[in-house]
């Protein structure tokens, strides 16, 4: 047959692309040659926004970067700003924050794990995906109210206690996924049609991953020990024994097996956090109008995409001078046309969910 | 209080290699709140980021960061600082470079060194109109390609112009 090179569209309205997306691709009958990411469609100005608010006022807005994830930003934003203004949190609120920030990790990779089956056709693995999510939410729901955009970090601390009653139910939750989990790894782990399109598809070594930027569960499939909850520890990870699973192949399987057994470490993290929860405050004082002397910051968590950074400098008044993002899904959908080249055109759909991107902190 | 740079001794180790390698290229430097900093003549950039990533082991650049400084540009600095932050992997540490760009000038890209600078380049040039040259296709990333002005300049209202868009 003739060599016939194709234009081709997929999105912006496309159900695998999980939000506004649109990739133009080039390919060679079956072939990929080239992809092109397309973003922006959901662009809300969040920088400039951020620059005419207080600093308080911007916690509530960052839940909508990554929505699947959203106390993970707001924890990312808030530790950056009091390590500009020099706050320091008292113990048992660092100790609640790894123990919500885990349980989100938890539910952004469930979610994950069904959207991702469900590009490829397991239909059911995303109902058993979410309906561990779910329990997870009304976690959140009973700690603060919100289950999606939680708002569950303030500057200086944490909104409210955790309870006796509410430590046991996180508790039961915890208990409940490993079961859920073994369901879906029977469904998946040797099933003959999930490998073959994830094994040895979407394939990144480490040092073109490291190339490219990309961080999370991604770079860590192609086994490069980087998690900055060991490397960086912040909000005292320092004090927890858990775990930096790596892959060998760095391709879409191996992303799969990563998220798994991360989501056993997260576990494990939230069960020793609520073993040694401190007494104490939960929140220091911080001014009701905080104003920041003139400096400047560059803070990152390892949140469940990968690496979140906040830039911000400061100039003496009640609002950031400038704030930045580095959005890891933004950094890490670069990497997309590296890793389709040369795979079929139906595994990008696969290589894609691989990635977990979400629009929301993509296109800010 | 500003702490010194001795205070950090693989600060000073790139410190030292890096002034001893370009005389002349390092304006200021200084360590705040625990992160370097290292003020740089634009025409250096480049080469002190293939030196930085080669032979001082800082081979990632996380992420692009862009200033507008319109407030103090009438004082007589430039109107933008570009800032670049650089990680080294394994060894968890990082340094900032900060590169002083004016309104009409270009800068050079650091996508021949840093593969991952292509997106953050575009988005710097999307938002502030910072020119990057040598950049494989710099064009908007966010805003549609008619969009006239760079929303994030200070002098762009937050409310749009006509309207928005």
């Amino acid at each position: 047959m003739a060599f016939k090179e194709i234009d081709l569209n997929m999105g912006p309205q496309h159900p695998s692309t999980h939000g506004v997306l649109r990739l133009k691709l080039a390919v060679d009958n079956e072939v990929v040659l080239r992809v092109e990411p397309v973003v922006g469609y959901l662009h809300r100005g969040m920088e400039k926004l951020w620059e005419n608010l207080t600093y308080t006022q911007v916690v509530p807005l960052t839940d909508r970067l990554d929505y699947i994830a959203s106390l993970s930003n707001n924890l990312g934003y808030v530790l950056a700003v009091e390590k500009l203004a020099g706050i320091e949190v008292p113990r048992r609120a660092r100790y609640i924050r790894v123990v919500l920030a885990e349980l989100q990790r938890l539910a952004s990779h469930l979610a994950w794990l069904g959207f991702m089956a469900n590009d490829i056709g397991a239909m059911s693995v995303l109902l058993y995906g979410f309906e561990a999510r779910e329990t997870i939410l009304d976690v959140f729901e009973e700690y603060c109210g919100a289950r999606l955009t939680i708002h569950g970090i303030r500057i200086g601390g944490v909104p409210h206690d955790l309870d006796g009653a509410l430590v046991a139910r996180i508790r039961k939750v915890l208990d409940g996924i490993p079961a859920r989990l073994a369901d879906i790894r029977a469904l998946l782990d040797e099933n003959r049609i999930w490998k073959g399109r994830t094994v040895g598809v979407g394939t990144i070594t480490a040092s073109a991953a490291i190339e490219y930027g990309l961080t999370g569960p991604p770079l860590r499939a192609s086994g490069v020990r980087w998690d900055l909850r060991k490397d960086l520890p912040y909000s005292s990870y320092d004090e927890f024994d858990f775990e930096v699973p790596l892959g060998r192949n760095g391709d879409v399987y191996d992303r799969y097996l990563i998220r798994l057994e991360e989501i056993c470490q997260s576990i494990r993290i939230v069960r020793q956090a609520l073993d040694g929860l401190p007494e104490g405050e939960t929140s220091v004082k911080v001014p009701r109008v905080l104003k920041v002397a003139p400096s400047e910051v560059f803070h990152t968590i390892e949140a469940p995409k990968g690496v979140l950074g906040f830039y911000i400098k400061s100039n003496g008044t009640d609002k950031p001078e400038r704030v930045k993002m580095k959005s890891p899904s933004f950094i890490n959908l670069q990497s997309l046309e590296h890793m389709c080249k040369g795979n079929l055109f139906s595994d990008v759909v696969g290589i894609l969910g691989s990635l977990d991107i979400v629009l929301g902190e993509i296109d800010k | 209080m500003p702490e010194l740079a001795a205070d950090r001794p693989d600060f000073r180790q790139a410190l030292e290699a890096l002034t001893g390698r370009f005389p002349g290229a390092v304006l200021s430097s200084g360590v705040e709140k625990g992160e370097s900093a290292v003020r740089l003549r634009k025409d250096d950039l480049e080469a002190v980021l293939r030196f930085l990533k080669d032979e001082l082991g800082f081979n990632v650049l996380e992420d692009i960061i862009v200033l507008d400084n319109v407030r103090t540009a009438a004082e007589g600095g430039k109107r933008f600082s570009v800032l670049y932050q650089l990680y080294r992997h394994p060894g968890a540490s990082r340094i900032r470079l900060v590169v002083d760009v004016g309104d009409n000038e270009g800068l050079a890209s650091a996508v021949p060194v840093y593969r991952s600078a292509d997106w953050a380049e575009r988005e710097a040039f999307d938002m502030f109109g910072v020119r990057f040259e040598g950049h494989p296709g710099l064009r908007r990333i966010y805003l549609p390609d008619d969009f006239e002005g760079y929303p994030l300049r200070k002098d762009f209202p937050l409310e749009g112009r006509d309207g928005g868009v």
